[in-house]
């Protein structure tokens, strides 16, 4: 089981560098909120794996937290972007 | 391993290559809405083979928790897409000869001719 856990681990983090490359060039204001939301996304499923692998699950709050923020502030800047009316 | 086990083995590792697959949609595709498109199975069925393959491993009582974190992120994830699709059309951030149909586009020019404001 530990090899399990070990390969979704290095899955996830293969999936946060491809993001991170995305959040880097990303063109436009919003292919970055894109990029952040997917990796809150990557982050809170990190976290769940962290538990089981602890076999311990008193960090749920934790995740329904991080979801909260990245769902908060991904529309807070989304709306920023469309009050200002330009993407760059 | 038990059943329990390989179940959950084979939900981590199928939730994190979806979180994989998606990330490199984010990375590949050409266009805000085309990335859009790939950013959301990450973060719906990618996380949640993620949350149930967990939930296998830990005790039953945590199950609800991991299935509230589920149940949000279900709520939340089509509400962001839908925003940042509108704000993409309306801003000009996507190239919009690349639409086949544009619905959107025809009401916000007849709305226009009529006076009403969208």
């Amino acid at each position: 089981m530990q090899i399990v856990f070990a390969i979704t681990l290095a899955l996830l983090c293969a999936a946060g560098l491809v993001i991170v490359i995305r959040l880097v060039r990303g063109p436009t204001t919003l292919d970055r909120i894109l990029a952040v939301d997917v990796l809150v996304v990557l982050i809170v499923g990190g976290t769940a794996v962290g538990m089981a692998i602890q076999q311990d699950g008193s960090n749920i709050a934790l995740l329904a937290a991080v979801a909260l923020l990245g769902f908060i502030g991904s529309m807070a800047a989304v709306r920023l972007v469309e009050k200002k009316g330009t993407h760059r | 391993m038990s059943v329990g086990d390989v179940i959950s083995a084979v939900l981590l590792i199928g939730g994190a290559v979806f979180c994989l697959l998606g990330a490199l949609g984010v990375l590949w595709f050409p266009d805000v809405t085309a990335r859009l498109q790939a950013a959301t199975k990450p973060q719906t069925l990618g996380l949640i083979m993620l949350l149930v393959g967990t939930a296998i491993q830990l005790d039953f009582l945590y199950g609800s928790g991991l299935i509230m974190v589920a149940m949000f992120q279900m709520i939340t994830a089509p509400v962001i897409s839908q925003m940042v699709g509108r704000v993409a059309y309306r801003t000009g951030a996507m190239r919009k000869e690349s639409l086949v149909v544009d619905e959107l586009g025809e009401r916000l020019a007849r709305e226009e001719g009529t006076g009403k404001s969208g």
